[in-house]
């Protein structure tokens, strides 16, 4: 059956459309890129920003396309922390076979323990996701003379990255290492999204009954995109303790992983970039908050969460989907009441 | 070794305590709440300022506990858990974290971070010979009382009015709504219930298991794991679930302490493999 | 000769519930066959067993003659079975241009591709272009499924099933809910399937079934109760009595 040709046109040019790079995505990574010059003085928190948006992005595809709610995300950070930490102390100074070697780990382990997260409910998904954080913490935390307990790891040094560009005291070249790194995973993950199996991730958290029975089998599909999810955090921890040449067993604790949500939740999931704003938001407030009440952080983290929540989220953190449907889409979108 | 199933018994009966609002949360509204600890770190301080500040006796601080952990449940379940019994499992996540977090940064700022001791009566301190075993007695003055108040748990669950609506709603809120059932109350009287012996179990806890600001997230793995493991169709689930916890938790401390808490979590996450749905549930398979 | 889909024995129990009984039904290829019975008679019980929603507690199942009892759901699928369910089962934030993408790339297998784009997927997108013409959604291609009136949410709700290919494909009760104005719509769609396509088809409306099927099983208290031509069923008084007179 041939379809008139219009509808044809119709359909490939939404589809090229959506999958467009857009123009506040190219801004943020010029943004991103003018900071090093503009910014100089900053470079420190901004390194810290960009790890945590890669944690974040992690987050964000096993969540924001999956559907997983984690509540052990620290758990494959934590642990490609100790894996550069220790391959660099003891084996290996170059970061960014560091960085490969963690995320392979992280990834490893994140396949192993994915089967964890198949079946069940969503219950059971944040209490395996959570326990096998716990044991890990413990494992790390009993496992002193190779992490250094609860004094952390230390003693890491590392060579220039690729040799060639050395750590410097300003932490320029560890913000530029940084970025480079989140921007190939964005790519990649950008890429990823907008292919049919992106495609058939989202319709695995939008719909499982229906899924299977268009045929999608969700065990390879949820597997794959946890262990890619596992690679991602595992990076984002070895450039932490790569760019800080230190390891605190704070990587692993639960705060981390409740962070972590509320700063992909704060950016908002499901388009990649929530990661990116989150965590500018999150470490900005953080700061400023910490001048004003040092001490009491958590009492913030907390009721910014309870207000999120209660306020809505979707509320919140809409301007992605402003940005990306037309108006039109928009105006309906507020009239018509959502079915079910 | 039957010492350490005594005390294992004790523990295990003062998690169940502890643990048991959260199940029925869980169980009737679906709620996931992680903030259940936050009721009981609330009973721990209260015993705790009561005792030292005020000077009051033990016994005292039990029901007072409970009290306060019960009304603080009720308000804040009017006020802020009740609008998110439909939300998503991730909001609620997320909902409660923020709780925790605001009660442990609120205990510190006001008690200080430092672990918090009481002083036992006396008739409740040391140990006494029983055929050979060694019998802590305020180990004893917990598995007594929690004992009772599982028997009356469940004689109320069974035989009262309020327990068969409570049965009938969650087995299914339409159907019992159909019936009259007002689940909107049972809902919250049940909420306080829960967060009343969860501040119990908090008072009773201070001495045994220890008590600072961070209590909240360092029982939030044994709370869900009574429950998880245990299954939230009924009560003698989690029961079994936290002896179980109780007397594993005791005997791997003691005979392995080099582990750790190793042993818990990793049993945990095998029950969780084998069992999704917990060990003594009915559902089994599906 | 095989049939396109055969149950031996099946039964189906809910605890003391017996909602399946013993139900031995052949369908023959390129069938339209209809799925009768009163209210709770276990009709989606029955089509959720044949497409693996449900596990049968005894009994076989067998397609194009090939046993598919224990055949996971996905499975079923790419062997030809495909459903719509009586109740929308659609994505809600995709649009229907997505949605069939998506049916259509599992179909052809495509859907683990990670790293080829959609947008250069062109077969792809022709082939649902296609699809939406023929389901007349060509203007609610861009529109978030959640936000299209129910015709249109029905009407995907089928093609989301022909985009699979199906040999044999299961329709619960398709015209259920859609308005008045629409249903013509729907029941034309569903009239022109392709010969070749067997179809079961479970439907209230006896308007619909008597001009779409040419045979009729009627299902009560989960058992099978009778099977025969149009002819037969829409004539036999005891069905008159079980089901047409008390539903008129």
């Amino acid at each position: 059956m041939t379809a008139p040709v219009e509808t044809q046109k119709l359909a490939r040019d939404w589809i090229s459309r959506s999958n467009r790079v857009r123009l506040w995505e190219i801004a943020l990574w010029v943004i991103a890129v003018a900071a090093i010059f503009l910014l100089p003085s900053k470079l420190l928190i901004l390194t810290e920003i960009t790890i945590l948006a890669i944690f974040a992005l992690s987050l964000d595809l096993i969540l924001g396309y999956a559907g997983i709610v984690s509540l052990g995300h620290t758990a494959f950070f934590g642990l490609g922390a100790y894996a550069a930490g220790i391959l660099a102390r003891d084996y290996v100074s170059e970061p960014v076979t560091g960085l490969i070697f963690a995320g392979f780990i992280s990834g490893l382990f994140g396949f192993a323990t994915s089967f964890l997260v198949l079946r069940g409910s969503d219950l059971t998904r944040l209490m395996t996701t959570f326990g096998v954080a716990m044991l890990l913490a413990e494992v790390a935390n009993q496992a002193a003379w190779l992490t250094g307990g609860a004094d952390g790891l230390s003693g890491i040094m590392l060579t220039p990255i690729l040799g060639l560009f050395e750590f410097d005291l300003f932490g320029r070249n560890g913000y530029v290492y940084a970025l480079v790194v989140l921007a190939v995973l964005t790519f990649i993950a950008r890429r990823l999204v907008h292919s049919p199996y992106g495609l058939s991730l989202k319709a695995l958290k939008l719909n499982p009954r229906r899924s299977a029975m268009i045929g999608i089998s969700a065990t390879r599909r949820i597997v794959a995109i946890y262990t890619l999810s596992a690679v991602y955090a595992g990076m984002a921890g070895a450039l932490l303790a790569q760019t800080t040449s230190f390891v605190s067993p704070d990587v692993l604790a639960f705060h981390r992983s409740a962070e972590v949500l509320l700063v992909l939740v704060i950016g908002g999931t499901g388009y990649l970039y929530g990661g990116v704003v989150g965590a500018i938001i999150f470490t900005l407030l953080r700061d400023w908050l910490s001048v004003v009440t040092p001490q009491y952080w958590m009492f913030w983290i907390g009721l910014i969460l309870i207000a999120l929540v209660l306020i809505g989220r979707e509320r919140l953190t809409r301007w992605p989907a402003l940005l990306n449907r037309k108006a039109t889409t928009r105006a309906a979108t507020q009239l018509a009441e959502e079915p079910r | 070794m039957l010492t350490i199933l005594f005390d294992g018994i004790a523990y295990g009966m003062l998690l169940f305590v502890l643990a048991c609002g959260l199940s029925i949360t869980l169980g009737l509204m679906n709620f996931v709440n992680l903030a259940h600890g936050a009721f009981a770190m609330a009973g721990g301080y209260v015993t705790v300022i009561m005792m030292n500040r005020y000077g009051l006796s033990f016994y005292w601080c039990l029901p007072a506990a409970f009290l306060v952990s019960a009304t603080v449940g009720a308000i804040l379940e009017r006020l802020l858990y009740r609008p998110l019994y439909k939300a998503s499992h991730l909001d609620q996540v997320l909902f409660s974290i923020g709780i925790v977090f605001m009660a442990i940064a609120g205990v510190d700022y006001f008690m200080g971070g430092q672990q918090q001791l009481i002083n036992l009566p006396p008739e409740l301190k040391g140990r006494f010979d029983f055929l050979g075993i060694g019998i802590g007695r305020y180990r004893l003055f917990i598995i007594v009382l929690c004992a009772f108040l599982v028997v009356t748990l469940q004689l109320a669950l069974t035989k009262t009015r309020f327990g068969s609506q409570l049965r009938a709603a969650v087995d299914d809120g339409r159907v019992a709504r159909g019936l009259g059932v007002n689940v909107s109350l049972v809902f919250s009287l049940t909420f306080a219930l829960g967060s009343g012996l969860a501040g119990l179990g908090g008072a009773l806890g201070t001495d045994l298991l220890g008590l600072d600001p961070n209590f909240p997230l360092k029982f939030l793995i044994y709370f869900m794991i009574v429950v998880t493991v245990g299954g939230t169709s009924s009560i003698s689930g989690p029961f079994l679930a936290a002896l179980l916890l109780g007397i594993a938790d005791v005997a791997g401390k003691y005979y392995v302490p080099q582990l750790g808490a190793f042993i818990i979590y990793a049993l945990m996450v095998l029950v969780l493999i084998l069992r999704p749905h917990g060990l003594f549930s009915r559902e089994g398979g599906r | 000769m095989t049939h396109a889909l055969e149950t031996r024995n099946l039964s189906k129990r809910f605890g003391s519930l017996v909602a399946t009984n013993d139900v031995s039904l052949s369908v023959a290829k390129g069938a339209r066959h209809a799925l009768i019975g009163p209210n709770g008679a276990g009709k989606t019980t029955l089509i959720n067993l044949l497409t693996g929603v449900l596990t049968p507690s005894s009994g076989q199942i067998l397609l194009e003659g090939e046993d598919i009892t224990a055949t996971p759901a996905h499975h079923r699928v790419g062997r030809g079975l495909s459903r719509t369910f009586q109740i929308n089962q659609l994505f809600a934030d995709f649009t229907p241009l997505e949605a069939l993408m998506l049916a259509i790339g599992e179909r052809e297998g495509q859907g683990s591709m990670a790293w080829k784009p959609l947008s250069k997927n062109h077969a792809i997108i022709d082939e649902a272009a296609s699809l939406l013409d023929r389901f007349r959604l060509t203007d609610a291609l861009s529109t978030p499924t959640k936000l299209l009136p129910y015709g249109k949410q029905r009407l995907l709700e089928i093609a989301l099933a022909i985009a699979a290919r199906p040999r044999v494909l299961l329709l619960d009760e398709p015209a259920a809910g859609v308005p008045e104005e629409e249903r013509h719509e729907v029941l034309g769609i569903v009239r022109a399937l392709p010969a070749d396509v067997t179809v079961v088809l479970i439907e209230h409306d006896m308007d619909l079934v008597f001009s779409f099927a040419d045979r009729i099983s009627v299902l009560v208290a989960g058992g099978l109760f009778k099977e025969g031509t149009v002819e037969e069923i829409s004539h036999d008084p005891q069905v008159k009595a079980i089901y047409l007179g008390e539903d008129a």
